[in-house]
């Protein structure tokens, strides 16, 4: 096996000089030049400041605003810092009393809102970063948005539908909506009340 | 299950069997050392590589010395990683300033041999962890190397079968580097910015700090994610970015990249059982693992799938919509992402522990008790579901030793696969190999299960004055994220991924302290090299006997019957060695979830 030492030191070094430098050296370079938005995390920017990511969820609790989904990224949600999910399992007590909190607060919310809780609306993802909700979801709180902002629900149910992105090739995923992009169309077509 | 959820399922298998020949054609043309279309711009390289590391391509190695040189180079990986993680501090591309005070000895052990194993195991948070050079230059790099040398193990075994009389399985450095170069780099770099280009991030800035739309700060992580991300797929590796693995939305933005991710993982694995139809001979027995690993496959994701899809009948209770509707995916939502859904987690969560990947899209902690087990049983009966890239070959190769070797005792005729006698050396090889890595789980998981640190003791103020070093927080259950059965499933969890070099968790588990570091870095060792060491030495008897020509005597190792002896021998070995374990975990809570029952943290004492 000594005889082997040599070589396999060399190798080691010659190798992650090609794939650990010039490899993401290379595709750096590349993205950069052919996809700069999305290779520095296709960030928004409003007035010259970031006001964060079209991928990477943030919290919202204000009413004329639509919520996302419980994060469980960081002490206090959506911190991409900490990413992650619960990580409770399906026997946890502690989920089941997260759950049921969430559900008494969103009919507080939503009190226009009869029916079943869409299963998103309750539960954390497993990122703790999730930008979007279900359609389900985006117009269960539609009533409560357009009362804050004393606009038609009928106004917001549409804006809703064309912030509504479809499956990806027409079968992958879910159909779903992207709440900060729906919550700035929202600043955007209607003033705050 | 819906129609759509079902659609993706069968059209994710469909591309994967179309790419299985044209992959397989020509990895076993580059492996017989063929030209293929990319030798015009990547020999004089291949060749550059022999000419500075001082190998000589036309020099083969008998099956001690392919061992010992993959041996030597795992050593100096290992030394690598762990020095530059150490070092971290000291090294360039570091914006936010990590250095060794994030990365303990035992941490950074632990990594180590993670990476080098192809296990990925990470028991801290990538991007609260390791500055960008560490990802790159040890993690990346690591994913790239400890693939192509299970590619590699998988051809020296195939050599076995395809050639007789012979001493030598090839040379390790030659498939080493053809692996890499051929193989894994332009696959990866098309990956990378395919991925790029769909919203994965590739950039070396510092955290990006946005004043959100309500006014809070919000710290957004950055790096060279999309070039590590291509590799982690295709080389079955696993190791996320960032804390959150593919359930990150820079790691993993839409449904699209997610199809994509998956392609990659089985892109190898299938292909490779096409690659030894070719180099044995005979097509046939290439297809008939193939469907061996389909019907396991199928199986797998749609228990999952169903599991999840019906989720938790509690939550119902809550008024939760559970079932699917047009406007959201109902089902277990909990640690799951909302453009995948219940059906594209399912098939990830399926796929990643089919091959020893381990990257996860959504949480496997959060799942229903049985959309867990599919998961945990998969790696447990040694991930030959096309499986890791290599691993999965010679692992599922090991399964049809054991499938003839039975199938002879019923007869009382001498086994044979691909012509050749299965004899006392190679039935004890492969028994040696599933003995040790379910030792490995079972043994470290049971310890685990009873183990009695010290409890950390407090002063009045409640600041810590004496923790035990191997385990701070207490007893080793005290690590735990859930209590009862769902606790006991974590360390299984662990202990699983961790021997069968998988490195995806029942998350919530703390396994960032000694104890688990240290036990968790030795069930690594094991499960990669006391498994491809008896198959290497297995490989090298096999090549040194002659090819026995088939006879009407001979058990047809090509049909329906054989592909279902060796999907039994696989349940049937899993079953029989983790169904008291699987028992105590998913199993029993799987009936308590029913009743209706739930457990609540045991009041042991945080460790911060």
């Amino acid at each position: 096996m000594l005889q082997e030492l040599k070589p396999a030191l060399k190798m080691v070094l010659l190798l992650t000089i090609a794939t650990g430098l010039v490899y993401p050296g290379v595709i750096t370079g590349l993205c950069q030049v052919f996809f700069k938005n999305a290779a520095n995390g296709s960030l928004i920017r409003q007035n010259g400041h970031v006001i964060g990511s079209a991928l990477i969820g943030q919290n919202f609790t204000r009413p004329e605003y639509f919520h996302p989904r419980p994060s469980a990224a960081g002490n206090d949600g959506y911190d991409p810092t900490a990413s992650s999910g619960s990580n409770l399992g399906p026997t946890s007590q502690k989920l089941f009393d997260r759950l049921k909190a969430a559900a008494d607060q969103f009919r507080k919310d939503n009190p226009d809102f009869k029916g079943p809780i869409p299963a998103d609306a309750l539960t954390a993802s497993g990122s703790g970063l999730d930008p979007e909700i279900s359609v389900a979801n985006a117009q269960a709180q539609a009533a409560r948005v357009a009362k804050a902002r004393g606009i038609s629900v009928d106004a917001v149910d549409k804006l809703v539908a064309s912030a509504t992105e479809a499956r990806s090739l027409g079968f992958l995923g879910e159909p779903r909506v992207n709440v900060l992009g729906l919550n700035l169309a929202l600043d955007q077509q209607f003033s705050k009340k | 299950m819906t129609t759509n959820g079902i659609l993706q399922i069968l059209a994710y298998f469909l591309v994967i069997l179309l790419l299985a020949k044209p992959v397989g054609t020509f990895m076993a043309r580059l492996f017989e050392g063929k030209r293929t279309f990319l030798h015009g711009a990547l020999r004089p390289l291949e060749t550059l590589v022999y000419k500075l590391v001082g190998v000589d391509e036309t020099v083969e190695q008998r099956w001690t010395h392919y061992t010992a040189s993959l041996l030597a180079f795992s050593i100096f990986s290992f030394l690598f990683v762990y020095a530059l993680q150490r070092l971290q501090g000291l090294l360039p591309l570091n914006p936010q300033g990590f250095n060794h005070t994030n990365v303990s000895p035992d941490l950074a052990f632990n990594t180590a041999i993670s990476f080098v194993t192809n296990t990925n195991w990470q028991a801290y948070t990538p991007e609260s962890t390791l500055s960008y050079f560490v990802q790159m230059t040890a993690l990346t790099v690591q994913n790239f190397v400890s693939a192509a040398a299970g590619i590699a193990v998988a051809i020296a075994v195939i050599r076995g079968f395809a050639r007789q009389q012979v001493n030598s399985l090839g040379n390790f450095w030659v498939d080493l580097t053809r692996a890499t170069l051929y193989i894994l780099l332009p696959v990866s770099i098309v990956a990378a910015l395919l991925l790029c280009a769909n919203g994965v991030i590739q950039n070396f800035e510092p955290y990006t700090v946005a004043k959100t739309l309500e006014g809070a700060k919000q710290v957004i992580a950055q790096g060279p994610v999309a070039s590590q991300e291509a590799i982690k797929m295709l080389g079955t590796n696993g190791g996320g970015f960032f804390n959150a693995n593919s359930a990150h939305p820079f790691e993993n933005p839409t449904p699209f990249t997610n199809f994509i991710q998956i392609i990659l993982i089985f892109f190898i694995p299938a292909g490779l059982t096409y690659t030894f139809g070719v180099m044995v001979g005979d097509r046939r027995q290439g297809w008939a693992i193939f469907a061996a690993c389909a019907v396991l496959f199928f199986a797998g994701v749609f228990t999952c799938y169903w599991a999840e899809q019906k989720g938790n009948p509690n939550f119902a209770k809550l008024g939760v919509e559970t079932h699917a509707t047009a406007g959201q995916a109902g089902g277990n939502m909990e640690g799951k992402e909302t453009r995948f859904g219940i059906a594209a987690s399912a098939l990830f969560a399926t796929v990643t522990t089919d091959a020893s990947c381990g990257a996860v899209n959504g949480m496997h902690d959060s799942f229903t008790p049985i959309g867990g087990l599919v998961p945990l049983f998969n790696i447990q009966t040694g991930e030959v579901i096309f499986g890791g890239v290599g691993a999965g070959l010679y692992g599922i190769l090991l399964y049809a030793i054991l499938a003839v070797f039975i199938a002879g005792l019923m007869v009382g005729r001498t086994p044979e696969y691909i012509g050749k006698k299965i004899e006392q050396k190679e039935v004890k090889m492969a028994m040696l190999a599933l003995l040790a890595t379910a030792f490995a789980i079972l043994v470290f998981a049971a310890i685990s299960s009873v183990i009695p640190f010290n409890s950390p003791t407090k002063d009045a103020k409640g600041q810590a004055v004496a923790q035990s070093y191997w385990n701070p927080p207490g007893p080793a259950t005290a690590n735990f994220n859930n209590n009862g059965p769902h606790g006991f499933s974590e360390a299984l969890y662990a202990y699983t991924s961790a021997a069968g070099n998988n490195g995806s968790a029942f998350a919530g588990i703390n396994a960032n302290t000694p104890w688990y570091n240290f036990t968790l870095g030795l069930a690594m060792l094991i499960g990669r090299f006391l498994f491809l060491i008896p198959l290497l030495a297995a490989a090298g008897s096999l090549a040194k006997k002659k090819r026995v020509p088939a006879t009407t005597g001979t058990f047809p190792t090509h049909g329906p019957m054989f592909v279902g002896l060796l999907v039994g021998t696989v349940l049937l070995v899993g079953a029989l060695t983790f169904f008291p374990a699987l028992a105590l975990g998913p199993i029993v809570e799987h009936f308590l979830m029913q009743d209706g029952k739930f457990f609540s943290l045991l009041a042991f004492p945080l460790w911060s």
